[in-house]
């Protein structure tokens, strides 16, 4: 297969700019920096030697045309809406539609949940987005060991159907889209929820929404892993079969950077392992038999939003560029749509402090600005206190309403890819993509990105940047207001949200109730008829899900019957 | 005289992913000169406290995010007291509200590092422990 690789060879041709006129710029420039700069820096030294942005590109002092002398427009940056969709994947981005707002929620039980979402989409959020808890996350239910101290957490407790119908009571799911935070047992939480949209009277093929779904970075950075790749993948591609011809406006995926770098990645290490892993994806579909143009489409991403606003705008531009021509010229893509990288951001926990919490509104209000003018499909905001505990329902308004600002009063919106032009970001967006693609490059002769996890590669590269950092902080090389200078002494922040203690013991009652009064001959067939289904390769568990979730199997049921046919994975523990 | 290195068990215990703390603190205890063995995700406090016998530590440090410390810290210092272990310095860190750690601290943790704790520190709160 033709490893595409467009960056660095293909800069020739129609340039932005007249030679005569470049040649001025370059003699003013000289000048500028011998009677200017040069006696300037004899005075006032700058702050600092070396400037680079967060994730360690040398960054100059001034940019002009000359560092974008051979950015071919056409070519390279183009318009919106069309290949290699630099600028955007819509025609008219923000003035056609704002991104949708969605604030990650969940905890405790289905009830409390629920509660919650009704009270996000009453203050104007457009679409859900569910956190689970640990065990529902790591397929176990409510009632196991491992599960106790865990239960309602980090998220909502889900063990059945019966608390999926729970979570979105009075919620009509054909007037909203969910998105998922779910990834080993994706394809059973999806089951259950194509089972409510049933039940609501709701055909599959008008359900829209989006699953994780995303194994690799689980292995790698996020940790809530259950089987081996190999059958995970096939978990994966058996949904993105089943999709797409059962429920069209699912995505079926969302090719996650997040985590990467939240576990200390850089932005170019965040790009480049989170394509690896989308190429990793593809290649596994298409192995699977199926075509590349009835399942690309659905593919969609997720990224951080970090405080280096124009590294991360230029992050997210060149994202979508690269992606296009891995779709395109590596695995032959036609549909306009199979190209498009569409993305959701979550701006960036890890650069929240713990200290003035107050500040992190400002950070995130960055790191909107830098996911907006990124041209993202989707935002959650932080809010001030998840670096002391889960929102409290005061911050997560604070944090919507920081979308609402950027959106209706900073004028960002009003045109498209508004920083496209500016040298320093259209020359970041290019020393971006080299660096991705080198690592793309670097993955491949490991043998992909599944290799590449399996050998440690990438949580090392992870680790390294993680701990650069964390020196360089403590060196005080790098500030964070509030942690290593303009430190104040505090009070304890108050009304932080507790999970009452009693969640666990509600939630196994519950389950333990279910399990008495559901037809349990029923769910043993059903299990039983799925457990062949999972024996044979060849077939798509889908359906097979959908049986054993409509008559009340337990998610984690449905897992140990695949923990015992797949195994579990034990990882490699990289320092 | 050789002075013992000061050996360390670094400890993700229950079901929580997030491993960069861990993984930083403990790459900062071996650069202080440390022994340090990291038990990767996923740790029953059974496992740890195995682990830490065997390994004969002097420290076991628990790193946890999901907020189950509550229930999963004390658990690690009573199988200890169990099998007889009392020299054993117990610490803990990660997202811990301020309001938890007298509770921790009652039931035999010695100190808790919250978030943006410098590794200095906790390598200085060692040294001047052993």
């Amino acid at each position: 297969m033709d490893k595409a690789r467009g960056s660095k060879l293909k800069r020739r041709g129609s340039y932005m700019f007249e030679q005569e006129k470049l040649r001025k710029v370059e003699k003013a420039k000289k000048v500028w920096e011998e009677g200017q700069v040069v006696p300037t820096l004899k005075k006032y030294q700058e702050r600092k030697e070396n400037f680079s942005t967060v994730s360690g590109i040398p960054v100059e002092r001034l940019y002009t045309p000359l560092e974008i002398e051979k950015l071919d427009y056409e070519k390279e940056v183009g318009l919106p809406g069309q290949y290699p969709f630099t600028r955007g994947v819509q025609p008219t981005m923000y003035r056609g539609r704002l991104w949708t707002m969605r604030q990650y929620a969940g905890f405790a039980t289905a009830e409390e949940s629920n509660q919650r979402y009704r009270y996000l989409l009453e203050q104007g959020q457009t679409g859900l987005s569910v956190a689970f808890d640990l065990p529902t996350q790591i397929g176990y239910d409510s009632d196991e060991p491992i599960a106790q101290g865990e239960i309602g957490k980090v998220g909502v407790a889900i063990d059945s159907l019966a608390d999926m119908e729970v979570l979105f009571r009075e919620i009509p799911l054909d007037k909203v889209s969910t998105s998922m935070t779910i990834n080993a047992p994706a394809a059973i939480l999806l089951a259950m929820y194509l089972v409510v949209g049933e039940k609501q009277g709701i055909r599959m093929d008008k359900l829209r929404g989006t699953i994780q779904n995303d194994i690799l970075k689980e292995y790698a950075a996020r940790g809530t892993y259950i089987f081996p790749p190999v059958p995970s993948m096939r978990l994966i591609t058996n949904i993105f079969a089943f999709c797409s011809q059962n429920v069209p406006q699912w995505n079926t995926i969302s090719i996650s950077g997040y985590h990467i770098r939240e576990a200390g990645a850089t932005a170019v290490q965040e790009v480049a392992f989170t394509l690896a892993d989308g190429i990793a994806y593809v290649e596994a579909a298409l192995q699977a038999g199926m075509d590349i143009d009835s399942f690309a489409g659905r593919l969609s991403f997720f990224f951080n939003a970090h405080n280096d606003l124009l590294e991360e705008v230029a992050k997210f531009r060149a994202a979508r560029k690269i992606w296009a021509r891995l779709m395109k010229e590596r695995f032959g893509a036609k549909d306009s749509r199979s190209l498009m990288l569409r993305f959701h951001t979550q701006t960036g926990g890890s650069t929240l402090t713990a200290q003035q919490p107050d500040n992190n509104i400002v950070r995130v209000a960055i790191q909107t600005l830098a996911a907006v003018l990124g041209g993202t499909q989707s935002l959650h905001t932080n809010s001030r206190d998840e670096a002391l505990a889960l929102p409290s329902e005061d911050s997560v308004r604070i944090a919507l309403r920081t979308q609402q600002i950027v959106a209706y009063e900073s004028g960002v919106c009003e045109t498209i890819d508004p920083l496209a032009g500016s040298y320093y970001v259209e020359s970041l967006t290019q020393e971006i993509e080299e660096r991705v693609w080198d690592y793309i490059e670097k993955i491949d002769a490991l043998g992909g990105a599944v290799k590449a996890i399996e050998h440690g590669y990438i949580q090392k590269e992870i680790a390294d940047s993680a701990y650069t950092y964390q020196k360089e902080i403590e060196a005080g090389q790098r500030i964070v207001v509030g942690l290593n200078k303009f430190e104040i002494k505090e009070r304890r922040m108050g009304g932080l949200l507790r999970v009452n203690p009693v969640v666990g013991e509600t939630q196994v009652k519950r389950l333990r109730e279910l399990k008495r009064t559901r037809d349990n001959i029923a769910v043993q067939n059903q299990l039983e008829r799925f457990r062949k289904a999972a024996c044979s390769d060849e077939t798509n568990l889908m359906p097979y899900l959908l049986d054993a979730v409509r008559v009340y199997a337990t998610e984690g049921e449905i897992c140990n019957v695949l923990r015992e046919i797949f195994g579990e994975y034990r990882p490699v523990e990289i320092l | 005289m050789v002075e013992k290195r000061i050996r360390v068990l670094v400890a993700k215990p229950g079901l929580d992913g997030h491993d960069r703390g861990a993984k930083v603190i403990a790459r900062a205890l071996r650069d202080a000169g440390m022994e340090v063995i990291y038990t990767g995700l996923r740790q029953t406090p059974e496992q740890i406290v195995a682990t830490a016998i065997q390994e004969d530590v002097d420290i076991v440090g628990l790193s946890l995010l999901s907020g189950a410390h509550n229930h999963l810290f004390p658990k690690v210092v009573e199988l200890l007291k169990e099998k007889g272990v009392e020299d054993i310095l117990i610490l803990g860190g990660g997202v811990i509200p301020e309001e938890d750690i007298p509770f921790l601290k009652e039931n035999g943790v010695a100190e808790i590092f919250t978030a943006g704790t410098p590794t200095g520190k906790v390598i200085e709160y060692i040294k001047s422990k052993l």
